[in-house]
């Protein structure tokens, strides 16, 4: 006769322990399912490239939707699939998404343009909006924030701020949305301090806390002592605060994790606009549009201006409402590149085409960006 | 409090039941962790297993998701007989896809029928090229293809993101990290219009019938079997070792590409950054939820498949949050693969105690 | 703090972590057990020690707690594979998917929580000492461990009986169910150790290097674990070489980016893995020797004859 391979002492030890852990995680045990009622007048989906937990991207959109539960309240549904793949399974997701009767669907990631198209073209009552891209049918609108306004005022601070007169930047991948980050962040330090510059390190991932930590650390080494980031997780604020320099928090205020280093953070408030477009398909007056939304509008806000100087929390004040009201525009010429040719002429701007495809560094920035 | 006695043989019943078996306890946990979430059981469950098969295009979709599966499942499958341990299939099924969508994308302008078999045999070499690493650092060197296969895996996918960004990017996408939409000739026809079946489907399973003919029938089947059981016998019968692990990585290594290739041509429709949710990775488990049998790997691809599909369609009915249905998915499995050990065994329940 | 200084404290932090994941898989590996759900027990052992770390305010607690939840992943693994005789490679990455749901259900209410960093040691003087100081005598807790750990687990298997008695079972279940050995619940307790150092590797991503909980925060380093072992061939100085080999090219390769080298970044991130290889093609020569160290019986099933 055999008995079981581990004693019975072991073994009770170890379910007590695990006892007194699943009792330490009793309380936040809770779900916050998505309401999935049947009888509303408008069912929305959303699909989201990370889990809802990343505190980052999908975060934001996720609180989007709940904003939209609260606002509409009995009239609305929403529901959502998150961590869905860019690949073959986005389109499906979408597919069930508008075939189980969501007559609204927002698609959260720049790599679901071309699932949405397609799905979009198969579904034409049902209307789509795409974040991110630029194709756009009859039923599928495009959206987007101005997140490099609120990057020109960072900028603005960093120049400030600096002793080193080098700020260093944790990026994702070299896509026109986060290059375009970089440029205004330069252009809006260099606005106040012409010998700054910024060094910018590529992580590879919008998301592994570890690295983009190490990376800031990198940059730190190298004399950067203001961090500003295009990843999702706060580590590189993190890093700054323990470092003893400054920084930016990214997506959400993350004024928690850093109360002695955030400068600001830029905040990605998607609700009004979700709002609003779940309003317009419940009076039908949707229409297929782009938008691309900054600090006017509210889609890209800035946490409060903290750790720093009056002076320099009334230069960002003034930088922000001269954005808001126009009368400042990051890419106003003359902008130089890296390589010393003016691309934006004094007295003109750098229009949307060229903005939403930038490709090259503006002057400042350190390095070069591989093609 | 368990203890196993064997069968003496295995038992051919209880191969066939305890799947079976494992759905029952798997549906009885499921109702318990659902409800346990507050959502209820019943809808739930129903969203998880028997939803998908409802339209055609769910069913459609099952085979769409099941068919790298197979496919790269199947070439494992050989290699683990022989324990050559390639955990990079991913990495291959990477480079294979980005072989066929850069000859797609070389031959953009060309409409010709040839164009997609084309594709699909640079899916296969480039697939074998990346498996051919381990294999000759292993064979020659002495490296563990463990380690050699998992790291190429993170440098493929490196590979395809430096390719989207630069030199395979769409000239007229705004600079975002995609190639250009393939053209129709460089795109696998679907089986059943509206949906997204494609031929690749067909060609897992002849890659099934295939495989299944050469472990059965042939000499090199059976002595990869004998590699893997009894490795110094197999070096007393004189068989080289070399070459079975040459064969296993090439032959997993160039499923893994067509699987790369046909999931860029048949659904993707474009090189993308990210192509597979990590096929690679879920076909070792497929590979073993099918008993390393063909036929076996074919039913475990369909079965991971609608873990999958079923997790998404709970999310978007019950409002079941990913990680539930991922939780879900791990007790499903560890049902499964524990249930197995009833075809050679029978349980005893030993000693009356109160915990063992 | 100078340059090198700081740079040598990074690839500290970078490396403890799979330092400590590896060296719980290299017992495990070393009894015959292959468990690839490093990845899922790290991340449960990751969310764990946060939460328990945040609801009772003390750091010791939540390490404590990362460590038997990994630990308690572990048995789930040790019940299917060595009670019930399941598949140890399928039901590894099932772990890892199970592993990847806990823990997003238990954090749900810790995303967008902070906490301090584990507290450093600080020695007077001795951390003073230029260069060496902080190295030495200014880490965490969690890093002298991996450190001790290294040491512990060599000192165990060379020198103690009970090392031994671990070898023998990894290199051959029958023979030392022959003389009389419990070979299944030796391989539950290497299994648990795996489990446990797994959880500690979680903790100390969740607690120092990046003291958060987010879904996915340990980002693949479970599977760079792994891949450890098989570098180091079973033997805890070369993981030591290992683990900091590649956490150094990491942080190496994010210095260069800084300072503004001009390669593709995707370039040099391959770095850390295309080294990985070479060195082990390197060190791989000696083919009988590995031999000698490679647990003959990794992954098989025992079952003890009747």
């Amino acid at each position: 006769m055999r008995q079981f391979p581990i004693s019975r002492r072991f073994a009770t030890g170890l379910i007590a322990g695990a006892a007194a852990v699943a009792a330490v995680f009793g309380a936040p045990f809770g779900v916050d399912g998505a309401s999935t009622a049947q009888a509303q007048d408008l069912k929305v989906g959303f699909i989201y490239v990370g889990p809802i937990g990343d505190h980052g991207w999908s975060y934001r959109h996720n609180e989007g939707r709940l904003s939209i539960e609260k606002a509409l309240g009995d009239k609305v549904a929403t529901s959502y699939v998150e961590s869905v793949s860019e690949g073959a399974d986005a389109e499906r997701v979408i597919t069930q998404l508008a075939s189980s009767g969501h007559n609204l669907i927002f698609t959260t990631s720049f790599g679901y343009m071309n699932p949405t198209l397609k799905v979009a073209k198969k579904f034409p009552n049902v209307k789509f909006e795409h974040a991110t891209g630029y194709k756009r049918v009859d039923n599928l609108s495009t959206y987007s924030g101005r997140f490099y306004e609120g990057r020109y005022v960072q900028g603005v601070i960093a120049g400030m701020m600096t002793k080193t007169n080098v700020a260093g930047y944790v990026a994702s991948f070299p896509i026109p949305e986060v290059v375009r980050g970089i440029n205004s962040f330069i252009r809006g330090m260099r606005s106040v301090n012409p010998d700054a510059t910024v060094k910018v390190v590529w992580v590879n991932s919008w998301y592994d806390p570890g690295k983009e930590g190490d990376a800031a650390k990198a940059l730190i080494d190298q004399g950067a002592d203001i961090i500003s980031q295009h990843t999702d997780s706060p580590a590189p604020l993190q890093t700054a605060e323990n470092r003893g320099v400054l920084g930016f928090g990214q997506a959400s205020d993350m004024i928690k994790f850093a109360p002695k280093a955030q400068l600001t953070a830029i905040v990605d408030d998607w609700g009004p606009y979700y709002i609003q477009q779940a309003k317009a398909v419940l009076d039908g007056t949707w229409e297929s549009m782009d938008t691309w939304a900054g600090l006017k509008e509210g889609m890209v806000a800035m946490a409060p201006f903290t750790n720093m100087p009056d002076d320099v929390a009334a230069k960002a004040q003034e930088t922000l409402d001269m954005i808001k009201s126009g009368a400042l525009h990051p890419f106003q010429g003359p902008v130089v590149n890296q390589a010393g040719e003016v691309v934006a002429e004094e007295g003109t701007v750098l229009d949307d085409g060229v903005l939403l495809g930038m490709n090259y560094y503006v002057e400042g920035v350190e390095g070069s960006l591989p093609k | 409090m368990i203890r196993l006695e064997s069968k003496g043989e295995p038992s051919r019943l209880f191969s066939y039941l305890s799947p079976v078996l494992a759905m029952v306890l798997t549906v009885g946990t499921g109702a318990l962790l659902f409800e346990l979430m507050g959502k209820p059981a019943g809808p739930s469950l129903y969203a998880y297993f028997i939803q998908p098969f409802t339209t055609l295009y769910g069913a459609s979709e099952l085979g769409v998701k099941a068919t790298p599966l197979i496919l790269i499942g199947l070439g494992l499958s050989v290699g683990f007989r022989a324990n050559v341990w390639n955990i990079g299939a991913e990495g291959q099924l990477t480079l294979g896809a980005i072989a066929g969508g850069a000859l797609a994308l070389a031959f953009y302008e060309v409409e010709t029928p040839l164009l997609l078999p084309a594709m699909m045999i640079a899916g296969v070499l480039g697939g074998m090229a990346w498996a051919a690493i381990p294999a000759f650092l292993r064979v020659k060197f002495n490296a563990n293809e463990i380690l050699v296969s998992l790291m190429l895996t993170y440098v493929a996918l490196l590979l395809l993101s430096y390719l989207v960004h630069g030199p395979l990017r769409d000239p007229d996408g705004f600079n975002f990290p995609e190639s250009r939409l393939f053209h129709d000739s460089a795109t696998m026809p679907t089986l059943i219009s509206g949906t997204r079946l494609h031929w690749g489907a067909v060609l897992a399973v002849l890659a099934a019938g295939a495989i299944w003919l050469m472990l059965s029938r042939s000499m090199l089947g059976f002595q990869l079997k004998i590699l893997g059981d009894a490795p110094r016998a197999a070096r007393f019968a004189g068989y080289r070792e070399p070459k079975l692990v040459w064969f296993s990585l090439l032959l997993s290594g160039g499923l893994a590409g067509l699987a790369g290739a046909l999931e860029v041509s048949g659904t993707v429709g474009q090189l993308i950054p990210t192509i597979s949710p990590g096929y690679g990775f879920t076909a070792i488990i497929v590979a073993f939820l099918g008993r390393l049998h063909p036929v076996g790997v074919v039913i475990g691809g369909l079965t991971m498949a609608l873990t999958y599909i079923g997790g998404e369609t709970a999310q978007i009915e019950i409002g079941l949050p990913a990680a539930v249905t991922g939780l879900f998915q791990g007790v499903l499995l560890f049902y499964l693969l524990a249930c197995d050990v009833l075809i050679n065994y029978r349980l005893r329940f030993g000693r009356r105690l109160a915990i063992g | 703090m100078d340059a090198l200084t700081l740079l040598l404290l990074s690839v500290m932090t970078a490396a403890t972590p799979l330092l400590l994941a590896a060296l719980g898989e290299l017992i495990t590996e070393k009894s015959g057990v292959l468990n690839l759900g490093v990845e899922g027990m790290m991340i449960v052992g990751a969310v764990c020690a946060f939460a328990v770390s945040v609801s009772t305010g003390n750091a010791a607690a939540g390490i404590a707690a990362g460590a038997v939840a990994g630990a308690a992943m572990a048995l789930i693994f040790g019940f299917l594979t060595l009670t019930m005789l399941a598949n140890q490679v399928a039901t590894g990455l099932a772990l890892t998917i199970f592993g990847i749901g806990l823990s997003a259900l238990i954090g749900k209410g810790y995303v967008g929580i902070a906490v301090a960093p584990l507290a450093k040691l600080h020695i007077p003087l001795l951390s003073d000492i230029p260069l060496l100081g902080p190295i030495l005598f200014g880490q965490d807790a969690l890093v002298y461990l991996s450190l001790l750990s290294v040491l512990a687990v060599y000192w165990f298997m060379k020198r103690t009986r009970a090392g031994l008695v671990l070898r023998a079972v990894g290199d051959s279940h029958e023979a030392a169910h022959a003389i009389g050995y419990s070979v299944i619940r030796i391989r539950y307790l290497a299994v648990l150790f795996g489990g446990a150092m797994a959880g500690l590797a979680g903790a100390y991503l969740s607690l120092a290097y990046t003291p958060l909980w987010a879904e996915n925060m340990t980002a693949g380093r479970g599977w760079i674990a792994l891949a450890l072992v098989v570098f180091s061939t079973w033997r805890p100085g070369r993981l030591l070489a290992g683990a900091y080999l590649f956490g150094g090219i990491t942080i190496l390769q994010l210095h260069a980016q800084s300072a503004g080298w001009g390669v593709p970044s995707q370039i040099m991130s391959m770095l850390p893995y295309l080294a990985t290889i070479l060195v082990l093609v390197i060190i791989s020569g000696d083919r009988a020797k590995i031999r000698l160290n490679a647990p003959a019986c990794l992954g098989k099933v025992f079952h003890p004859a009747q």
